[in-house]
């Protein structure tokens, strides 16, 4: 007989680190558990869980932030790996630093992948506005669809930036709205339709001019951004045209003579002269 | 001339802008809006909001305030004798633009330049009123980085290092020499001054005074520079010489190297080429072994071409191993980290996991593939428990295997 843990989708990290100590401290061995996300079925022979001890355990400090990165993983093992970890570590605390043991390089590649994700979401998710721009509190909203359970992860980065304007990011599992200075989570959306936020054509002039076309280099582009988070950014558009072009455009520069230059060239030269002496 | 609108001053502005390597947005201090009352962060490590097809990361907004120059550098699209079309901003449309921009989550902040327009101090005051804007008035606490211009008065500078997080100063070219030729009008000498200058401003703000207040931070995320590469005949040798002084003489964050990229309507004096894209990687590697791997600028020359200059076919640390290998294998169980440090294909977060497990146990082969090493590069370097090259370190071939395979001739 077993022990069948569903935890819930948002504040995901204490659940299981709840229900980890609960087990821990009855010596309940990782076998005889089996966990999961959402909502999950009533198993007819789950047992009720032991109840919460007092203290808490102590664990490595390093463990803390391997678990609360690769906790939003979408490998459907992760909380049954840390905490057969966590279990493992009861009997060998200088286990969480040896990092050519697979139990620990299979949870940090997990974790760097989370964080990797995370990461690209600071970077590629973008704002539309969708309210008042003269309002005192400016409304934008976006939408994005990162590869793990990244939302929750990313937020303190959205709430330390954008602290003066409400905003909602959408995404297929979950949503977060930060109204007033508060966030909160809520269930996810289909892909919702913004308005036409006019600053997106100002962007994509920067991005065409930004761009220097004698030094195409496409697989260091294509390696930072794929090209699966090309769909929600509005600079994307303007990529292929960008390479299309670029090749006729060194060209032209090779091609054109030096000019001669313009008559006030040498007026303001003779001015920067007589002042220097 | 007919006023432009604000989409044709971005474009010129930005086009003119490209030019200069930097977009970084780490370092500074950290900063955030929780309270409500402003807009914009700094994390400490900077975000690339976006690549462009040259495979540049783009982090900040990165425009001129104005292309008008009364200089006339060779190298440059701005220089007064170019025929490219002008555009100024105002200070209003660049705050907008970059708090705009920064709303939509596009940019970490503003990297603001500009030609010099009637004087170096009337141009460094319009740059400094623009930061001062953004946070005074907008509450802004997103990243800006101002070009400093080396001929403007020191209490403008020490200004702009109140606003800035980052304060750049472009030494242009690796020797006086060059600048002489290729920038007429800019004084090696100045640069350097200014340069010391932001230098003792940020000293100076980092005690506490003797009522115990600390002062306003000054640039927190340092001071950084630009060398045009393959413009003159400085070979890498002179190259990183050069950074190496500009590192330990200024304490710069980051020397940025700029590959010579052809420009529109360019000069009869400096003949176009192919952007050095090759050579200029291989400076950064050399840089980056400069500043973190504990080398110095003889070793990595040394190991270079009989020119002085670095070998494009593999890079710096492979090509000092190579010159090296009575050094090789290193026993990874024992080696000291300054020594695992000089593998090839072991880079400082390795070294860093071998040493936190070692005290544990000893490596085995696996463990360097688990812990990130590159394995390929490392094998011919190193011996563990279960590994040992043999022969492999003394082949005379062993340049040949890392090297791409020389192109095959043809019969004309
Ligand atoms: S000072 Fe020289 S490098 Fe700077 S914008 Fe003017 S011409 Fe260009």
């Amino acid at each position: 007989m077993s022990y069948r843990i569903t935890l819930p989708e948002m504040d995901t990290f204490t659940a299981w680190r709840d229900v980890a100590r609960r087990l821990i401290s009855a010596n309940i061995p990782p076998e005889e558990v089996l966990w999961s996300r959402g909502a999950g079925e009533k198993d007819l022979f789950a047992r009720p869980l032991p109840p919460l001890p007092k203290s808490t355990i102590p664990v490595p400090k390093s463990f803390v932030s391997l678990a609360r990165l690769s906790i939003w993983h979408c490998d459907h093992t992760r909380f049954h790996q840390l905490y057969a970890l966590l279990w493992a570590l009861r009997s060998d605390r200088t286990l969480i630093e040896d990092r050519g043991d697979i139990r620990i390089s299979r949870l940090n590649r997990m974790a760097k992948e989370v964080g990797r994700d995370r990461h690209k979401m600071h970077a590629f998710l973008r704002f539309r506005e969708i309210g008042d721009p003269d309002a005192p509190r400016r409304r934008f909203a976006a939408w994005f669809e990162p590869s793990h359970y990244t939302l929750e992860p990313a937020l303190p980065f959205f709430t330390d930036r954008f602290g003066d304007m409400d905003w909602s990011i959408f995404t297929p599992d979950l949503s977060a709205h930060f109204v007033d200075g508060k966030v909160q989570l809520a269930e996810g959306v289909d892909k919702p339709d913004f308005p036409i936020d006019a600053t997106e054509d100002l962007w994509r002039v920067y991005f065409r001019n930004i761009f220097n076309p004698a030094r195409v280099k496409l697989t260091a582009m294509t390696s930072e951004m794929p090209k699966k988070y090309w769909a929600n950014m509005p600079e994307a558009s303007e990529i292929p045209d960008l390479i299309a072009t670029a090749e006729a455009r060194v060209r032209a520069m090779a091609d054109a003579a030096p000019t001669v230059a313009p008559k006030r060239a040498e007026v303001i030269k003779a001015r920067g002269k007589t002042r220097d002496d | 001339m007919s006023r432009l609108s604000l989409e044709q001053k971005l474009a010129i502005l930005s086009d003119a802008a490209k030019y200069d390597a930097s977009c970084a947005s780490s370092g500074g201090q950290k900063r955030n809006s929780r309270d409500g009352k402003g807009i914009g962060s700094v994390t400490g490590s900077g975000i690339c909001h976006a690549y462009t097809p040259d495979g540049r990361c783009i982090s900040l907004l990165k425009i001129l305030m104005t292309n008008f120059c009364i200089y006339d550098c060779v190298y440059c699209v701005n220089r007064v004798s170019s025929n490219v079309q002008r555009a100024r901003f105002a200070p209003e449309e660049v705050v907008t633009l970059t708090l705009e921009f920064y709303r939509r989550n596009y940019i970490e902040g503003l990297f603001l330049s500009s030609g010099i327009i009637k004087s170096p101090d009337d141009t460094m005051a319009d740059m400094v009123r623009i930061a001062k804007l953004l946070r005074t008035e907008h509450g802004f606490r997103g990243y800006i980085h101002l070009k400093t211009i080396p001929d403007a008065a020191p209490h403008l500078i020490e200004e702009a290092g109140l606003y800035a997080d980052r304060l750049s100063i472009n030494v242009e070219l690796p020797t006086d020499n060059g600048v002489k030729t290729f920038a007429p009008e800019k004084d090696p000498v100045q640069i350097r001054r200014a340069m010391r200058e932001v230098k003792e401003q940020k000293d100076a703000r980092k005690d506490r005074s003797h009522t115990g207040k600390r002062p306003p931070k000054f640039a927190p995320a340092g001071q950084s520079t630009q060398m045009i590469v393959g413009a003159d005949g400085a070979n890498d040798t002179t190259i990183l010489r050069t950074s190496s002084r500009l590192y330990t003489g200024y304490r710069l964050k980051r020397v940025y190297y700029s590959a010579f990229s052809p420009i529109p309507d360019s000069s009869s004096a400096l003949p176009l080429i192919k952007p050095p894209l090759v050579r200029e990687h291989r400076l950064y590697q050399a840089d980056w072994l400069l500043r973190f791997y504990g080398f110095d600028v003889e070793e990595i020359t040394d190991s270079g071409t009989a020119d002085g200059n670095l070998d494009l076919d593999i890079d710096p640390k492979l090509a000092w191993a190579l010159k090296n290998r009575h050094v090789f294998p290193v026993d990874v169980n024992r080696a000291d980290r300054e020594m695992l440090l000089r593998i090839p294909g072991i880079g400082q977060r390795s070294v860093g996991r071998i040493l936190s497990t070692r005290r544990h146990r000893t490596l085995r082969y696996d463990d360097l593939r688990r812990m990130g090493a590159n394995l390929k590069q490392a094998r011919p370097f190193i011996s563990l428990l279960d590994w040992h090259p043999r022969g492999l370190t003394d082949t005379e071939h062993l340049r040949a295997r890392f090297a791409p395979q020389p192109q095959q001739l043809q019969l004309l």
